[in-house]
């Protein structure tokens, strides 16, 4: 199990267990803040993602928890505090410094966020040619075809996004994110609206990804069963901060009701 | 005290109409400054010339030659009364090109075109498909609406053309139900009374409506809420804003070329 609580500066309410073990940090935020006009979303997050570490990261609705992952990709901007990738701070960095971080991190959006007006195969190519554009055609091929079998959809190459289910759009859309071969992962709410069976596939292949490529992943999710099977360590947000740190086991043993009512 | 209220919804209405006309400036400026950098992308706006313009083909080319029938055989009455059916070929020819053909096809296109981009967008918008474009190095807006606005400012012009020539094609089979009228003699009448003052400031008119129909499409539909409801609102107020400055730009291009042939 990956140690918690060591590099917050300030540290969470609860904090469940304590293993100083160092490691290579590739996401730390410090002090992070943001508002939407006067709704404070994030008050003060303190936080590290370790290499290779799956940092699970659960909430009630409406605390942040996703305007926190999109903060790390550029998509919205911090108001304060200071937000460090590969030990970098990016409020620091030029315009092409970013690109080139960004290009390290993957997305998986809730929706998929599949591109609608194009098939299967489209929507692997788009940021292949947009990021490889030197790429030769055959090298193309190859990368789709294997993100495809990755995920199980090898068949559905020909296919539109409204003709997959469900889970097969969060597959694609995990593929897609994965045929650039992050560093990084971000899942915002992987299962969301997916049935049990479908929701543990879609576990299993965070797992999977982690293990294959060793990615540092932050996983954003209100599925306990996912949390459970895909974390290495927790995060509890509560009021804008990070309210509680520790290993899935050691956060369900926890005594404080508040903590505990996520795991029942 | 009873003035504070109205005062109050005035001020509101104001201070929305204000920010709206803000919030569109900075959008034109983002457009041309995104427009004149590189890189450019030359395949999407081939792509969207076609979807906008070749799509619309059919549903123009039937206006066009409902409106040259309509006009030649309503118009023909009154003539007559006059003696001056001779006329008809060349005042429906005007009347045609120099107004009746660009502001239909206009309104046409953003009915068709400005909806379409409108409820395009916002449905990216809602789905995170313009979010994930920009997480995936992809500037969204040199993408989706650069190449948009720039395919609707070609289009217009060409789809106008054709619409006057098959309006033309319509009115000379107008001019056929009651009479006997050559393919030869009535186009002769028609190219007799027009004027390169007739025919240049038109099509100029149109590159115009082209550019504000794509414009307001695209920011409708890229600035939408983040909620289905917001697809509907992106599309409807695309359609009603972009026909309402169709007429804006009629009314100041016949202004500026009433001056200019003075």
């Amino acid at each position: 199990m990956i140690a918690v609580g060591k590099m917050t500066n300030k540290k969470p309410l609860i904090e469940i267990e304590n293993n100083s073990k160092q490691e290579t940090v590739v996401v730390e935020m410090k002090h992070l803040k943001k508002s939407f006009g006067n709704n404070h979303v994030l008050r003060d997050i303190n936080l590290i993602v370790n290499k290779g570490e799956n940092l699970v990261i659960l909430g009630q609705s409406g605390t942040g928890k996703s305007v926190l992952i999109k903060c790390i990709v550029g998509l919205i901007q911090i108001d304060e505090g200071k937000l460090l990738i590969f030990g970098k701070v990016i409020s620091e960095l030029r315009n092409k410094e970013l690109i080139q971080i960004y290009r390290r991190i993957g997305f998986l959006f809730q929706s998929g966020a599949l591109y609608d007006s194009m098939s299967v195969r489209e929507n692997l190519e788009f940021p292949l040619r947009r990021q490889l554009s030197s790429t030769p055609k055959e090298k193309i091929d190859f990368l789709i075809e294997e993100a495809l079998h990755n995920v199980g959809l090898s068949k559905s190459i020909d296919k539109t996004p409204s003709e997959l289910s469900g889970g097969m759009r969060k597959r694609l859309g995990l593929a897609r994110t994965l045929i650039l071969k992050p560093e990084i992962m971000l899942y915002d709410e992987p299962t969301t609206g997916l049935d049990p069976i479908t929701s543990k596939e879609i576990s299993n292949l965070i797992l999977d990804v982690q293990k294959k490529y060793n990615t540092s992943s932050i996983i954003i999710t209100h599925d306990i069963e996912c949390a459970k099977l895909t974390s290495n360590r927790i995060i509890v947000i509560k009021d804008g901060i990070c309210a509680a740190e520790g290993s899935y086991e050691n956060l369900e043993k926890s005594t404080d009701p508040w903590i505990r009512s996520f795991f029942q | 005290m009873s003035s504070k209220p109205i005062e109050t919804i005035s001020d509101s209405v104001f201070k929305v109409f204000f920010e709206e006309v803000y919030s569109i400036t900075i959008f034109t400026l983002r457009f041309f400054k995104e427009a004149i950098l590189p890189p450019y992308e030359f395949n999407e706006v081939l792509k969207q010339s076609f979807l906008i313009g070749y799509k619309s083909l059919p549903l123009v080319a039937i206006t066009g030659f409902i409106i040259g029938l309509v006009l030649t055989i309503q118009s023909r009455p009154t003539l007559a009364k006059f003696g001056a059916e001779s006329w008809l070929p060349a005042m429906v020819a005007v009347s045609i090109i120099r107004e009746i053909g660009p502001v239909i096809t206009a309104l046409i296109f953003a009915g068709k075109v400005g909806s379409g981009i409108g409820a395009e967008l916002a449905s990216m918008n809602v789905t995170e498909q313009i979010d994930a474009m920009q997480v995936s190095d992809t500037n969204p807006f040199k993408y989706l609406v650069v190449t948009r606005v720039v395919a609707a400012t070609l289009m217009l012009p060409i789809l106008v053309i054709i619409a006057d020539s098959v309006g033309l094609l319509g009115s000379f089979m107008g001019v056929n139900i009651k009479g006997d009228v050559s393919f030869y003699l009535y186009f002769s009448m028609v190219f007799q009374s027009m004027q390169f003052e007739d025919l240049f400031p038109a099509l100029i008119k149109t590159i115009f409506f082209g550019f504000a129909i794509g414009l307001i499409g695209s920011y409708k539909g890229y600035n939408s809420n983040k909620g289905t409801e917001g697809v509907g609102k992106a599309a409807n107020s695309a359609v009603v804003f972009a026909s309402l400055m169709v007429f804006v730009i009629d009314m100041i291009a016949v202004q500026v070329t009433s001056l200019l042939q003075n």
